[in-house]
């Protein structure tokens, strides 16, 4: 009977289990099976090379550590400046303001369009030719700052990583807004009782609060932007030379460039526990924030 | 209680079946029709004409061709790839990519080797091709990859790569229509008026990389011949070398003299072809497939074609051409003669002569010639004077090749000079070398 039961049990989990093999463990076991073999993705054989690729990625591939290197650029700006932009929002959404319905929707478009047309719409609006914003510029009489945006080796990594923030804001536009929700706002209602002004009752009530849902949030856009390429094929193609390569764009000129599958697949792999590193950090970093 | 429990005990165990049975019904069925010949391929302009020639087969012969679009050329190429190593290629299709994946295809054994057919009543077949455009479907009995000598491929059509200039914008700089800057000199001398009016000089897809490798591999031809461009790829000469650092110097000229349109090392073919049918640039780095690009974006457009301008005259400008697009057939299908016969079919002048009038490329069969457009038959003038990196019998590290295109986008961008990236080339050529030598 406790044979049957047990054997019942795993039954229920069978079905979860099998999706979870198939569909992630088996795969990330190939990857890393075939990043220790040297293949070109098409003939049937390939050459056992040991660690060789990720000795290789690790130690001989400055090209990849500057993809990184960007990457955390990217990074950086969408940490700071798409997850203030979407708290600052959420804020202003969360008060009793005139369309705010209406706002939260506008606010969410962003996100669900596709990124390979938001990077053609941006690339028109920053040509460095007939794009709208040099046109724009010219017209408000500040003809100093026309730049090639996009290939200017100066303004092409910083110009991707505010269209990416601009497509990504939203998300962590939502995240926030439904955390501000969850306060109670007779907390708020006593705060004000006791004399504390706006000001106060931010830094006493709201951000203390609120610092869970931003370190999710922050998770989210690490996660989110160290994997970003489509927004930077569409706009840059990784140029000028190497000042929008991030890694999966990097992953993707060994595997379809190079002709390297093996290599890429130790890249993915490098990068995947890159993340998982990084991802650790922050869950260790919640956790300490959450006793506080 | 124990009811509902057996309930749901079955309602896993049936999820459990169904998503098993869901994973196996994903294996291809063969489907064994004689009378049916299925194409994959990527060329989105070219499918209605296909299907035409498609419906007049069938009529002919009662054989059902179906030409299957896979585009953008990016995800058709992993499509074939998947499909070689599940051994689901179907009975025709195209390889994208550089001598060397077309060898792995042809060694894996998925590509059969029609020289037999392409040489039986004295080379009948073989001899209504352009002889440029079969050497790229072909590796000879000294070719580095390990092929049985043979050819593999049918061209379909044939490509020139080199520059076009428009008429109007060129005489409005003070050119000649009839004769466009033929000397480097001539065309940097063009820079300060196109900067003066205006518009732009030069634009091209350089930001896909492997215009510029083109651009690149003209200039070298020029200066150094084609022996020591040979050399180098071989590894006997080094990128460090004066006639190397001249080539990419020619860039840096460019850059400073103003004929390079702004934002060039970050645009797109599609979006330079944009620039040049809409006349906002006077000169563009395209291929042959431009003159039906540039037809359905401004039929009124009135351009020709020209070679890059010669910067010495010690070598003859040489451009890349050949095969623009071919087909294979698959060497394990079972219709294989049928597909071999539609092939044969295909380039017969007839088939030919209607998808150059429709296409506007460059037929492969050059008794095909007769009804093309002026400006096609500039392109086709200069077919004689092009080679291909597929008939050199070497191929560069595709690590050295990235390092020389984004060298010279640096050199545009100014951020290098042609010395230091003639260095850095030279650095990852000498550890692909190494990673070569040490396996």
């Amino acid at each position: 009977m406790r044979i049957k039961s047990t054997l019942e049990n795993y039954l229920f989990v069978l079905p979860a289990v099998t999706i979870f093999l198939i569909f992630y463990l088996i795969p990330f076991i190939w990857v890393f099976q075939l990043g220790m073999y040297e293949w070109d993705g098409i003939l049937p054989t390939k050459t056992f090379v040991g660690l060789s690729n990720f000795k290789e990625v690790l130690t001989q591939d400055n090209i990849w550590w500057l993809s990184m290197w960007n990457a955390g650029y990217i990074t950086l700006i969408a940490i700071i400046f798409q997850n203030a932009m979407a708290f600052m929002l959420a804020m202003a959404c969360d008060r009793e303001i005139k369309m705010k319905n209406f706002f939260r929707l506008v606010f969410f478009i962003p996100p669900v369009l596709s990124e390979v047309v938001v990077g053609l719409v941006w690339q028109w609006i920053l040509d460095g030719n007939y794009g709208l914003l040099n046109a724009w510029l010219l017209k408000m009489g500040l003809p100093h700052l026309v730049k090639n945006w996009l290939s200017d080796p100066q303004t092409a990594l910083t110009t991707v990583a505010v269209v990416h923030c601009w497509k990504g804001f939203g998300w962590g536009f939502l995240i926030f807004l439904a955390g501000l929700q969850t306060i109670p706002r007779e907390l708020y209602e006593a705060a004000r009782v006791d004399g504390a002004n706006a000001w106060a009752s931010f830094k006493n009530i709201t951000l203390p609060l609120m610092i869970p849902v931003a370190i999710l949030v922050a998770i989210l856009t690490v996660l989110g932007t160290m994997q970003a390429f489509v927004l930077i094929i569409a706009m840059t193609g990784g140029g000028p030379a190497y000042h929008t390569q991030v890694p999966v764009l990097r992953i993707l000129a060994s595997m379809r460039g190079s002709s390297r599958f093996g290599y890429a697949c130790a890249q993915g792999i490098v990068f995947g526990v890159v993340l998982i590193i990084i991802s650790f950090v922050q869950y260790r970093f919640s956790k300490r924030s959450r006793q506080y | 209680m124990a009811v509902k429990f057996s309930g749901c005990l079955r309602g896993v165990s049936a999820l459990s079946i169904l998503s098993l049975l869901c994973l196996c019904g994903c294996a291809p069925t063969p489907v064994e029709n004689k009378n049916s010949v299925v194409i994959w391929h990527w060329m989105t302009d070219r499918q209605p004409a296909f299907e035409e020639l498609s419906r007049r087969y069938e009529e002919l012969t009662g054989v059902r061709v179906t030409f299957e679009l896979y585009a953008p050329s990016d995800a058709y190429s992993q499509k074939i790839r998947a499909a070689a190593q599940s051994v689901s290629l179907p009975d025709i299709f195209g390889i994208l990519g550089e001598k060397r994946d077309f060898s792995s295809f042809v060694k894996a054994g998925h590509v059969l080797n029609i020289t037999p057919y392409m040489s039986a009543d004295s080379g009948k077949w073989k001899n209504v091709f352009f002889s440029k455009a079969l050497a790229v479907n072909e590796f000879s009995s000294d070719n580095t990859y390990g092929v049985t000598p043979g050819i593999y491929g049918v061209p379909i059509d044939i490509t020139t790569i080199q520059m076009v200039y428009n008429k109007k914008l060129l005489k409005q700089i003070g050119g000649n229509p009839n004769r466009p800057p033929a000397t480097l000199e001539e065309f940097l001398a063009l820079g300060p008026k196109i900067k003066a009016s205006g518009i732009q000089g030069l634009v091209s897809g350089w930001g896909e990389v492997w215009m510029i490798d083109c651009m690149a591999n003209n200039y070298a031809f020029n200066v150094m011949g084609k022996d020591k461009v040979l050399a180098t790829i071989r590894g006997d000469v080094p990128y460090t070398d004066p006639d190397w650092i001249k080539v990419f110097e020619i860039f840096n000229q460019m850059q400073n003299s103003g004929v390079l349109a702004n934002g060039l090392v970050t645009m797109v073919n599609k979006n330079a072809e944009q620039l040049f049918a809409n006349e906002k640039a006077v000169f563009a780095f395209n291929g042959s497939w431009c003159v039906n690009v540039y037809k359905g974006m401004n039929p009124g457009l009135e351009f020709g074609a020209m070679l890059p301008p010669t910067v010495s005259s010690r070598y003859p400008m040489v451009i890349w051409g050949g095969a623009g697009s071919s087909f294979m057939v698959n060497a394990r299908s079972p219709r294989k003669e049928e597909a071999v016969k539609f092939l044969r079919w295909l380039t017969d002048r007839e088939q030919q002569v209607f998808l150059a009038e429709i296409t506007l490329n460059l037929p492969a069969n050059k008794d095909s010639l007769k009804k093309i457009s002026d400006v096609l038959a500039q392109f086709a003038d200069d077919i004689e004077t092009s080679t291909h990196p597929n008939v050199w019998g070497v191929s560069e590290f595709p690590a050295v090749v990235e390092a020389l295109d984004k060298g010279i986008q640096s050199i545009v961008i100014g951020e290098k000079t042609s010395a230091q990236v003639a260095e850095e080339v030279q650095k990852i050529k000498q550890r692909e070398l190494s990673k070569k030598n040490n396996k």
